[in-house]
């Protein structure tokens, strides 16, 4: 308990620092392009939204102190102001929660399944070694991970959408078909999905082979495995039950900080299949420096991802007994 | 306190995206030993990559794009940025690669490019690592609050998403150079290798050689200098490989979004330059894949040796040999 | 012996070897493949156990008394393998055996108790789960009957049962270590190789848990093989010592005559580098040196560099074991005395 409280506490400090990071960030910038960007586009601008950027921005005449409880009320009460350039006057909350869905469902889902393919390959490849594959793989697997995700993506595209025509790459749905919840709609959105996912799967899916492999490898030399295998125990059980149980615990907290990374290249993969999620969003909104947008999307993704190590370091917990007690 | 512990490097893990805590370089627990020390580690170092057939690789490759970077004209006979040829020209005998869509020839290009992102890599490694080393050092040493307090700051700027951050803050910056991008990936990445360093000056600390060394009256400077940090050599040198590779990763990255100056010539810009130029659907394919295929190339040479140097620091990832043809037979 | 689950009724299930002995080990040979080339940690060493005796293997660290350990039990993993000679356990021979083939002997009859339990247990398993484990790898699936006998052996070794439930790292050490020699009982084997297993403790602990040890070992009657580097700690409760030294076993004989009259100069030298605690004072002595590079070890005997009686002949033969009023000794001090062996 004490364990998952010192994680929260964490948790709000870091998620604190990134406010506060945000806060000051266009300030430090030579010209704080953020007050030009607003004066520019206060036309279309509702007042209350102009009263939250100018706590955002440093605009007006508050002094600091001030604009920056203010601030943090506005974040506290989900006001981000409205978007500038991007879809100007429409409230940024509305802009971003749109774009959720789609990024939810395409790295959330294919995370998790590059994760457990990833860790399974892990395994297995660690307690099958020494055949000529084990010195092969491995290299293999390395150059798979220094592979931009953005490049792939594009590679993909290549062959799957130009040259076979096989598959969409373009936006999450065909834009001709409204939007409903029917099986052609539903069908053409996992149909456009497809190259999105499969590229971050491959990215990803090396790192956690990897990783889990090399966790395994040493896990599977310290004495109680080999305790369980003087005790007769069928293979299976001691390559989960003793090696991979142990071996995969500081691989989920190292999950969880990846996250961070996977996000970055989903931003990356969205915009090379101009897929409108999250990280589609970002790219546009720093393309028409529409800072209040980026500001609370930049927000948005650095809680989704401290919430996801909060709930691995809890998942942790609960499978080490060690920590659960433990100081 | 809840530490994070030494989390691995990209490489031996294996990664140019997610980096794993709780592992040391090569996803390993700490190797024993505290890696190879000082003067001896360059001669065990050479003898090792040249055994280690995944470290010559990489090493050969890293040695070629460092040439390439050095005498870019030696190779190349064109000036990269001219825009004097027939555009979108395919590959040729006077155009290795062809020409891009605004006239340039490629080749040049690919060649020319090859120093900026070579310099990003090695300034990031160096100053990420430098960075971290103090950090990681200072705080394992000197214990207590201090520790306490750059902990906290390392974690916290560890876990905060690393892209995004250089996005918004590239943003702010209306597009970065070479110079500026050295910069502000070495803040978003010196974290990650702070907390291996921090972890195992911590395991050090309490050593024997360097109990002597304090019984001895040797001041901290001193023991932190000569005693620890040639100790840590194996580890540093990861530290580098892998915010090498970030750097070639992430910047490239940024390029690639037009966050990067896209007036110079790197393999970022032109993938920039290609993606806006609808590349593939106008037949211009190379100008996609060469520059991605060297960007492949050179994060392979830093991940390929980092992922030798796991195995030549910690002999269980090796790849097992089997004893077949000297073990006894089974009975019948 | 018959109590215990599991034991009963197995189908050609051999009594024992045709001479009555539990194990025989010939000219077992086991090497490393490192990268400079091979190592021989044991080199032909040959023994007899008969039921219910008690082996003392002590040497000095590197002499391959672990892995002699692990090569009877066959628990080597790469790069060590058996290179040579046999382990013939009640009657069936195991080298070379599968994992597979060998699950229905280990525990059951053989058992292991490894030097650290901090180590050797599985730190995210209760202790009654690592037992339920090895039961139930063994035919024992009533749940009544695996809390009964966990029970039963946590009590054996003085534990309170309420402990089942703990984790690892939540026991003491010496409850650790207890723990893990109540698993090893389990099942009543009848042989328990043991590894150093009371070097992790204090000297008070040593000595209760070794006590408790051979009172259970007289009580169930399992043969064991304990190997230390503690030779006066083991020679209270051995009834045979084998000295082992550079991979090869020096001394091999009755505890009382070889701890009172050591023949081979290495265990002379043992023997006087423990003073008594009574009797006269006499200068500490130890034996000059360090033991030798395995990787290219000496010619002739391995002891000949440290020995204080070496002669020329001990340079270039390699002495084999005599025999030397019932123990063997491997010095050619005595090779006119008795026939050679092996």
């Amino acid at each position: 308990m004490r364990f998952v409280l010192r994680r929260l506490g964490f948790f709000v400090l870091t998620l604190w620092a990134a406010l506060t990071l945000n806060f000051f960030l266009p300030r430090l910038m030579p010209g704080n392009p953020a007050i030009a960007m607003v004066a520019l586009h206060r036309g279309s601008l509702s007042p209350q939204a102009l009263h939250v950027m100018e706590a955002q921005f440093g605009i007006g005449h508050q002094n600091l102190a001030s604009q920056y409880f203010s601030y943090l009320g506005n974040v506290a009460t989900f006001k981000f102001g409205e978007s500038l350039t991007t879809q100007p006057g429409v409230s940024v909350g509305r802009i971003v929660l749109d774009a959720i869905p789609w990024t939810l469902g395409l790295v959330g889902v294919t995370t998790i399944l590059a994760f457990i393919l990833g860790t399974g390959i892990g395994i297995l490849s660690a307690w099958r070694r020494g055949g000529r594959l084990d010195s092969i793989m491995p290299p293999i697997f390395v150059i798979m991970t220094v592979i931009p995700y953005f490049w792939i993506g594009l590679i993909l595209i290549l062959v799957f959408g130009v040259k076979l025509h096989w598959l969409p790459y373009f936006f999450t749905f065909n834009i001709t078909l409204t939007p409903g919840l029917n099986l052609a709609f539903i069908g053409n959105v996992l149909e456009h999905a497809i190259l999105p996912a499969f590229t971050l799967l491959i990215t990803t899916i090396g790192t956690w082979i990897l990783t889990m492999r090399n966790t395994m490898i040493t896990t599977l030399a310290e004495d109680y495995v080999r305790m369980a295998r003087a005790k007769g125990l069928p293979g299976y059980r001691i390559m989960l039950d003793y090696a991979a149980r142990n071996a995969i615990l500081p691989n989920l907290t190292g999950f969880a900080m990846s996250l961070g990374f996977v996000v970055g290249g989903a931003i990356l993969i969205e915009l090379v299949f101009n897929y409108e999620g999250v990280g589609w969003l970002l790219l546009q909104a720093v393309n028409n420096n529409d800072y209040p947008l980026e500001q609370a999307l930049f927000l948005l993704i650095t809680g989704a991802v401290l919430l996801a190590i909060l709930l691995s370091d809890v998942v942790t917990a609960m499978l080490d007994p060690r920590t659960r007690g433990a100081r | 306190m809840a530490t994070l512990e030494a989390p691995g490097g990209p490489g031996g893990t294996g990664d140019s995206g997610p980096p794993p805590i709780a592992l040391t370089p090569g996803g390993g627990l700490m190797p024993q030993g505290g890696g190879i020390t000082g003067a001896r580690s360059l001669r065990r170092m050479t003898r090792a990559i040249r055994s280690n057939s995944k470290a010559t690789t990489g090493a050969g490759l890293l040695i070629l794009f460092c040439l390439v970077a050095l005498f870019p004209g030696v190779i190349a006979h064109d000036d990269p940025s001219a825009e004097i040829y027939g555009r979108a020209l395919g590959p040729s005998g006077q155009h290795l690669l062809g020409t891009t869509a605004f006239g340039q020839d490629m080749f040049a290009q690919v060649i020319y490019g090859t120093r900026p992102v070579l310099l990003i890599a090695l300034g990031v490694g160096l100053s990420a690592t430098i960075i971290a080393m103090l950090i990681g050092v200072a705080a394992a040493y000197l214990g207590g609050a201090w520790d306490g307090v750059l902990s906290l700051f390392t974690d916290v700027l560890l876990v905060i998403p690393a892209f995004p951050l250089l996005i918004v803050i590239a943003s702010y910056l209306h597009g970065a150079g070479t110079l500026v991008l050295i910069g502000v990936v070495t803040a978003v990445s010196w974290s990650y290798t702070a907390r291996q360093l921090r972890s195992q000056a911590l395991s050090l600390r309490d050593r024997d050689f360097l109990e002597a060394a304090r019984v001895r009256g040797e001041r901290s400077i001193y023991i932190i200098v000569v005693e620890i940090i040639p100790t840590m050599t194996s580890l540093l040198v990861a530290s580098f490989l892998t915010n090498a590779l970030y750097a070639v990763l992430f910047s490239s990255s940024l390029q690639f979004i037009g966050l990067g100056n896209p007036n110079t010539v790197s393999w970022g810009t032109m993938l920039y330059w290609a993606e806006n130029n609808e590349a593939f659907q106008t037949g211009q394919a190379l100008w996609i894949i060469v520059p991605g295929l060297c960007i492949v190339a050179l994060g392979a040479a830093f991940a390929l040796l980092n992922y030798a140097f796991d195995e030549i620091g910690n002999p269980a990832l090796r790849p097992v040999r089997s004893m077949r043809g000297k073990r006894v037979k089974r009975p019948r | 012996m018959s109590s215990a689950p599991g034991n009963d009724g197995r189908p050609g299930r051999a009594a024992g070897n045709a001479t009555g002995t539990v194990l025989e080990v010939s000219d077992l040979s086991v090497e490393y493949a490192m990268e400079g080339g091979t190592v021989r940690a044991v080199d032909s060493v040959s023994f007899d156990l008969e039921p219910g005796e008690f082996l003392g293997v002590v040497g000095e660290s590197g002499c391959g008394k672990s892995t002699l350990l692990f090569a009877i039990a066959q628990l080597l993993v790469p790069p060590a393998g058996i290179t040579g000679g046999s382990v013939v356990f009640r009657g069936q021979s195991m080298v070379g055996l599968t994992d597979r083939q060998l699950a229905s002997v280990r525990w059951r009859d053989l058992s292991v108790v490894m030097q650290s339990a901090m180590n050797a247990l599985n730190p995210v398993k209760s202790i009654a789960a690592q037992f339920k484990d090895a039961m139930r790898a063994h035919g024992v699936t009533s749940k009544h009957e695996i809390a009964d006998r966990s029970a039963e052996v946590l009590r054996m070794v003085g534990i309170d049962p309420v402990h089942l439930d703990s984790y690892p790292h939540q026991l003491s050490g010496g409850m650790r270590q207890r723990s893990m020699i109540a698993m090893a009982l389990l099942l009543t084997p009848e042989l328990v190789i043991m590894d150093e297993p009371t070097s992790a403790l204090d000297v008070v602990a040593q000595r209760s848990l070794m006590v408790q040890i051979k009172e259970l070992q007289e009580k169930l009657g399992f043969a064991v093989i304990f190997v230390t580097h503690d030779m006066s700690l083991v020679s209270h409760f051995s009834d045979r010592l084998m000295v082992m030294y550079a991979g090869r076993v020096d001394e091999f004989g009755p505890t009382r005559q070889v701890f009172d009259a050591p023949q081979h100069p290495y265990t002379v030298g043992l023997m006087e580098a423990f003073p008594s605690i009574r009797g006269p004072r006499v200068p500490l002595t130890g034996i000059p040196g360090s033991p030798p590079n395995l990787a290219s070890p000496p010619p002739g005997c391995r002891f000949a560099p440290r020995c204080p009686k070496v002669m020329t002949r001990c340079r270039e033969e390699t002495p084999e074991l005599y025999h030397v009023n019932g123990t063997l000794v491997r010095c050619f001090l005595h090779a006119e005395e008795g026939g050679g062996d092996d």
